[in-house]
């Protein structure tokens, strides 16, 4: 229920000593892990936490279970800022894990330690339209065309509508030619066209779905292909833009939560596992795009072929683009107006 | 007159008819909806939906939970309700607004309260630390979110029934040489018993509804600390829309339970009334 107390912590701590000088070799450490994600990773990580659990080399050494917490980005970093005791984080954008590290929960360099950007699968914004797209939504300027009601969650407390945010705005940068004034009132006309602006990702979703609210919806890729296999009328199609942004959600262990609680060894397996072929297929497998070139090769029919560009690329980075676009009253502020 | 009565009668059947209409659309078929949607797959997946590990674990976090804020909202109401109606003290209408503050205060301000004290960088924050307790995001945590919204509603069951009662009998009690543990047992609190009950079993079903307040601080670990409210939301969003609703029926049904005891509280109290008046 509540983690576990001072003595089962030290004895968590002292068993695999102990066991080591009595037992060799037979003891298992049972270890609990804490996942702290963010909202659509729901089903991915059901899949991949008992598949962890049952690899040999983690298998042999630790009796696992990993507990899991998913809400909006955002509030997710808040929370363990505040004290919950997550071992990892797999959160939806860099700039959450920043914030934790910030707040002295985990080294500063964090984001160098893991392979690829500390993102073991990426994904992309694409559109989610009605059957048949009767409204003829293809590239980002159809999202600002009068009578177009799109449905995209709040930057302030959602990851993915961050990179909704700024795939958008990219998008409009390239056809005002780098114009950032243009790009601004690209924007402004975009959420007019907002009728409502969801906390999460999945409640975003779900407005689209089983709401009926909206022409299209702004989602990650992997998002987009869940709600279409979710829904057994076959009522969605997926529309990819010519270009987007490549989103590469976050990974990173806790440094003060996994040394305290002793569990540093498995919360890096569990990250490492991530990243193996097996980890990498069953991202895959989830509508998550794989780093690992093999297993992308091999899921290649998936996920369709466009134009990706990366934050560093367009924005020079999370802690600028935050900075610039989500701060208390930078541009997103300045260009929604609710009810407007 | 006979015109007048019809008119009456006419404006009465409307009015009834008007209320009826009212409380069925908002009441009686939101509770139909929840039912039909739980059994849309049929009585066996309404089964395996509540046979999940993780709604299990919620379902048990919210009956503790319920237990624990119940018990110290009836302690603290019973005692609340006895300063208040029997003494006339400096602050008794400062302590009667505190006591109704939850009613007026959010349920989300009220967890994040918590947060702010209780939190890693909250005013209480490095003590619990140092000495490894948690509140947040764990069980305490939980517990005394739902005590904040549940406070008020023993004490004000029980500050009218007992001003109304005034204090003759447990005067005479005392005078008679019985001791203040003997009064309350023996005379204050059998009079007091309907209300009170009728007090606790409202606070149990505010504390197993309770969201906002929960759902601030609980941190929303699966098969950890769960309510189930918040175990609700969780299968709604991850597309289990079934399960999600078989748990609501499930919260509904404790809710009627609830409420159908308390009718046969009220019922049973107003027939012990009637004997009482009884001529002998």
């Amino acid at each position: 229920m509540s983690p576990p107390l001072t003595l089962s912590r030290r004895l968590a701590l002292s068993l695999p000593l102990a066991a080591a000088a009595i037992r060799p070799a037979m003891a298992k450490t049972r270890v609990e892990l804490m996942n702290v994600s963010y909202d659509p990773t729901r089903e991915l990580y059901r899949r991949l936490n008992p598949a962890f659990a049952a690899q040999p080399a983690v298998a042999a050494e630790f009796d696992v279970a990993v507990r899991m917490s998913h809400g909006g980005s955002g509030a997710q970093a808040r929370s363990v800022i505040d004290g919950l005791d997550a071992d990892v984080v797999t959160l939806a954008l860099a700039h959450d894990i920043d914030a934790i590290a910030a707040a002295g929960r985990l080294a500063k360099g964090w984001q160098a330690r893991p392979p690829d950007n500390s993102s073991p699968y990426t994904s992309t914004i694409v559109f989610l339209v009605r059957k048949g797209n009767p409204k003829k939504i293809r590239d980002w300027d159809d999202l600002v065309r009068p009578g177009i009601q799109v449905i995209t969650p709040n930057p302030k407390t959602s990851g993915g509508a961050r990179w909704n945010f700024l795939a958008a705005y990219a998008a409009a940068l390239d056809k005002a030619g780098g114009n950032d004034a243009q790009a601004r009132a690209f924007m402004k006309r975009l959420f007019q066209n907002v009728p409502v602006l969801d906390t999460g990702a999945r409640g975003a979703t779900l407005t689209f779905t089983r709401r009926g609210i909206g022409d299209v919806l702004l989602a990650w890729e992997n998002e987009a292909f869940l709600a279409m296999q979710e829904d057994a009328k076959g009522g969605f199609e997926i529309v990819v833009p010519p270009a987007s942004i490549l989103a590469e959600p976050p990974v990173a262990v806790v440094d003060q939560v996994v040394d305290r609680r002793g569990t540093r060894k498995a919360a890096q397996a569990y990250l490492e596992f991530l990243y193996t072929p097996e980890g990498q297929e069953i991202c895959a497998r989830n509508f998550y795009r794989p780093r690992s070139k093999a297993v992308a090769e091999a899921f290649g029919k998936v996920f369709p072929q466009l134009t990706l560009f990366t934050i560093e690329e367009r924005f020079g980075g999370w802690t600028r683009a935050h900075d610039t676009y989500f701060a208390d009253g930078a541009i997103f502020d300045q260009v929604y107006q609710p009810g407007g | 007159m006979t015109a007048r009565g019809r008119d009456g009668a006419l404006a009465r059947r409307m009015l009834i008819g008007l209320a009826v209409v009212v409380a069925g659309i908002v009441l009686g078929m939101p509770l139909a909806i929840v039912l039909v949607e739980a059994f849309a797959r049929g009585p066996a997946a309404y089964l395996a939906a509540l046979a999940d590990q993780d709604t299990l674990d919620a379902i048990r976090l919210t009956v503790l939970v319920a237990l624990c804020s119940v018990t110290v909202t009836t302690v603290f109401g019973v005692a609340a309700a006895w300063c208040i109606a029997r003494f006339d003290f400096r602050g008794r209408s400062l302590l009667l607004t505190v006591i109704d503050l939850p009613f007026s205060v959010s349920p989300v301000i009220a967890g994040l309260v918590q947060v702010l004290l209780f939190g890693r960088r909250g005013w209480l924050g490095p003590f619990l630390e140092t000495y490894d307790i948690r509140i947040v995001f764990a069980l305490p945590g939980i517990v005394l979110a739902t005590v904040f919204v549940t406070l008020p509603f023993v004490a004000r069951e029980l500050i009218p029934l007992m001003q109304e009662q005034g204090a003759e009998e447990e005067e005479a009690a005392l005078s008679l040489g019985a001791s203040g543990w003997q009064t309350f047992w023996r005379v204050t609190l059998p009079n007091i018993r309907f209300a009170l009950l009728t007090g606790v079993l409202l606070a149990n079903a505010r504390a197993m509804g309770e969201f906002g307040a929960v759902s601030v601080v609980s941190g929303h670990i699966r098969g950890a600390t769960n309510t189930m409210p918040l175990q609700v939301e969780i299968l709604f969003n991850d597309y289990q829309i079934e399960a999600a609703f078989a748990v609501a029926s499930v919260l509904a049904l404790l809710a009627l339970v609830t409420l159908g005891l308390k009718l046969a509280l009220e019922r049973h109290q107003s027939g012990t009334h009637a004997n009482e008046e009884r001529p002998t």
